[in-house]
């Protein structure tokens, strides 16, 4: 074990390396090329015993891991982004296969317009496909997480891929004080690969991933795999009390920060929960009882820890980095839909904010803090919020004028015309 | 092609926006030479759009004043497709780098040769990949059996001791695929690029343009003095009609031709293949109208 200072990426590829990956099929994109760079280096030296190829793009990455997991194997990829929408057949078709690898995304705002700072869109469009998904807060919790997942994926009750994201930029690129286990430590909490049923044999030839017709044959094995990711909170449990024990670190599913008390709650993902901590530790100086509630697990969803956490609580600002054309925020509609009709549910406060990268300043965790304590007092729920300042917005305006006023030459005389 | 006889300078072409490319980056010289092709062919900015993918050179279209599409990676050629088939009277000119063409995106070049639209595809070659940093490439060099002592082994990233696959020939596939117009420049040689531009601009059909196009940042063996050393002009006896030829003339290992190395001018284009199918079913009654008059009298 040695403390050191990594970056979000270099943890992501300690874990991957501590967790003996046996084979990590990579593409670049920024802001996740580090992660492969790192591990690539390391297996050309041969201080890792996996094999690190370059494809041609992140579908054929995808493809081959899955199909690398299928053959038992222990696989890692990383990727980010429009990375993650290309290689989007794959991450829906790789859970069917019910072959477990881990990959990292280094979230990062999809096009259009283009960008190459962090939101969760990214991430979430891969919600609904059958990846376990663990979402990161710090650098330390990147290699733990993908420790965690690997041990969560190859679970016999589990057996599914699972994705461990860490926000771009300010995980990816920032770096902090990290713990990095000894291989021994890591062996003892991760044994290798039992790939159980999951590997090719000789002696037993086996068709993956089969046509179905007709819908009965395909309802079953959809089912079968929802119900398997369902058993994924229980063996949550499991391994992140096995992590303890071995490592001293504890991971809940949903971390609580100052939550006992809390009359108000914070609910967010990933990195700016930190900075939300943050806020809560200066708004409790004050006098006002807040904490911090964030899912670290998402699919599974943890929906009976939110509820007990949240019972009874006055009010909950859910600040979503993410934004569902025409609905509103993701994680918005997931909390509402795990307490609707339960007993003493809190009020549900919905923000938008931290898109592409887009900085959400304490300042504005104190005003949240603010009106949805406003909003508890008056019992009338507001409606959705965007976080946006008005110099920001007249930032905006001052472009509009610029792009409205200043035509390209050849176009200025056509609008006369 | 619609050209106009309105002269426009290659400074007309020019757009506010400052390029963000390293000092001494090769799509300096491509982007003159493009400036210079559009003055040439006479193009009407308004009636022509730059298309790009995703990379370092997929910026280009920014600094040019037509319109401009900077879509997704390695989906050049079919946005550019796309707005030739809705709107065949404009000037399509796709641009890109290695990666978006021959990598992520190669799986669009031989069935755009089949369609042969009119389109043209000027790719940006610096054999890495620059906008992330310096990995190999479909085009990157020096596969690790010959790696040299003297070559630095930190030169791409994801594969810091050499790589093992071989470089692509994009020129031998092009004319393979039977691309209707296949060429071949230099960015440090930009008036020869700018007549070739031109050539492919006035050509009616899928031309591919590849354009040597060093990265002083990321890969100093593929430099402007290794193509300075490693090019020649085609042969002037050299016919591009032949594709036999042509061929040979891409297979050569003593070097890289610059110039216009294959070309089929009787190739119909997507456009007049379409016009050409809709004029056989003129005036002739649909199929269903036949049945029902056969059947129900």
């Amino acid at each position: 074990m040695r403390r050191t200072l990594l970056t979000g990426n270099g943890a992501a590829a300690w874990g991957a390396r501590l967790a003996e990956a046996d084979y990590v099929p990579a593409f670049p994109i920024t802001p996740q090329t580090e992660i492969i760079e790192a591990l690539a280096g390391w297996s050309e030296r041969g201080e890792m015993a996996g094999r690190v190829v370059t494809l041609d793009s992140e579908h054929s990455m995808l493809t081959a891991a899955a199909a690398a997991a299928a053959t038992g194997v222990r696989v890692f990829t990383a990727t980010s982004s429009q990375g993650l929408l290309y290689g989007m057949e794959m991450i829906y078709t790789a859970p069917g296969w019910r072959a477990p690898f881990v990959m990292v995304n280094v979230s990062r705002a999809l096009a259009s317009p283009i960008t190459l700072e962090a939101d969760h869109n990214d991430i979430l469009a891969a919600r609904d496909s059958g990846f376990l998904q663990i979402h990161c807060a710090t650098c330390q919790e990147v290699l733990d997480s993908v420790l965690m997942a690997y041990r969560l994926a190859e679970h016999p009750q589990v057996r599914l891929p699972a994705i461990v994201n860490l926000d771009g930029f300010y995980l990816s690129f920032t770096r902090e004080p990290v713990v990095i286990p000894d291989q021994e430590q890591v062996r003892r909490f991760l044994p290798p690969f039992d790939p159980g049923n999951v590997a090719f044999r000789a002696d037993r030839p086996a068709s993956q991933a089969a046509l179905v017709l007709g819908g009965s044959l395909y309802s079953y094995f959809r089912y079968e795999a929802h119900l398997a990711t369902l058993q994924a909170l229980t063996a949550y449990e499991e391994v992140a009390q096995a992590f303890e024990r071995e490592m001293g670190r504890r991971y809940p599913a949903v971390e609580a920060y100052r939550a006992e008390d809390a009359e108000y709650i914070f609910f967010l993902m990933g990195a700016y929960a930190t900075k939300a901590k943050d806020a809560v530790n200066r708004l409790r100086e004050r006098g006002m009882r807040i904490g911090v509630v964030r899912p670290r697990l998402l699919r599974p969803y943890p929906a009976r820890i939110l509820q007990e956490l949240l019972r009874g609580r006055r009010a909950v600002a859910v600040i979503d980095q993410n934004l569902s054309m025409g609905m509103g925020g993701i994680l918005y509609s997931e909390l509402a839909s795990a307490l609707y009709g339960m007993k003493d549910a809190p009020m549900l406060v919905s923000y938008i904010g931290g898109l592409g990268g887009r900085d959400i300043s304490t300042e504005e965790l104190f005003t949240m803090a603010a009106q949805t304590r406003e909003a508890a007092d008056a019992g009338v729920t507001p409606e959705p919020r965007l976080l946006y300042t008005a110099a920001e917005l007249r930032e905006v305006r001052k472009m509009q004028t610029i792009a409205g006023s200043k035509l390209p030459g050849h176009m200025e005389g056509k609008n006369d015309e | 092609m619609t050209a106009t006889s309105t002269q426009y300078s290659p400074r007309d072409y020019k757009s506010d926006l400052k390029p963000i490319w390293c000092a001494g980056c090769g799509d300096f010289g491509v982007l003159n030479a493009l400036y210079k092709a559009m003055s040439m062919c006479g193009l009407k900015p308004e009636d022509t759009v730059v298309v790009s993918g995703i990379g370092c050179s997929s910026r280009l279209p920014g600094f040019v004043e037509t319109y401009g599409y900077h879509g997704v990676h390695g989906r050049t050629l079919p946005a550019a497709t796309g707005i030739k088939a809705a709107r065949p009277e404009l000037n399509v000119i796709a641009v890109g780098g290695d990666g978006d063409g021959y990598s992520i995106g190669a799986g669009h070049l031989p069935h755009c040769a089949r369609r042969n639209p009119d389109i043209t595809y000027l790719i940006m070659n610096n054999n890495t990949y620059g906008l992330t940093k310096g990995q190999i490439s479909p085009t990157s060099m020096v596969p690790l059996a010959s790696i040299s002592p003297k070559v630095d082994p930190k030169r791409w990233k994801t594969t810091p001791y050499g790589m093992t696959e071989e470089a692509i020939n994009p020129i031998a596939q092009a004319i393979a695929w039977d691309v209707s117009f296949v060429a071949r420049g230099f960015s440090y040689k930009p008036n020869q690029l700018a007549d070739i531009l031109a050539a492919a601009i006035s050509h009616r059909g899928f031309a591919l343009v590849d354009a040597f196009s060093p990265c002083p940042t990321f890969n100093q063996d593929q430099n402007d003095d290794y193509y300075k050393d490693h090019t020649y002009d085609v042969p002037e006896d050299h016919d591009p009609t032949d594709r036999v030829k042509a061929f040979e003339l891409a297979l050569r290992t003593d070097g890289y031709p610059i110039g216009i190395i294959y070309r089929r001018d009787n190739k119909p284009s997507m456009l007049e293949e379409q016009a050409f199918l809709r004029r056989r079913f003129e005036n002739n009654p649909g199929t269903m109208e036949k049945l029902f008059a056969k059947y129900q009298g």
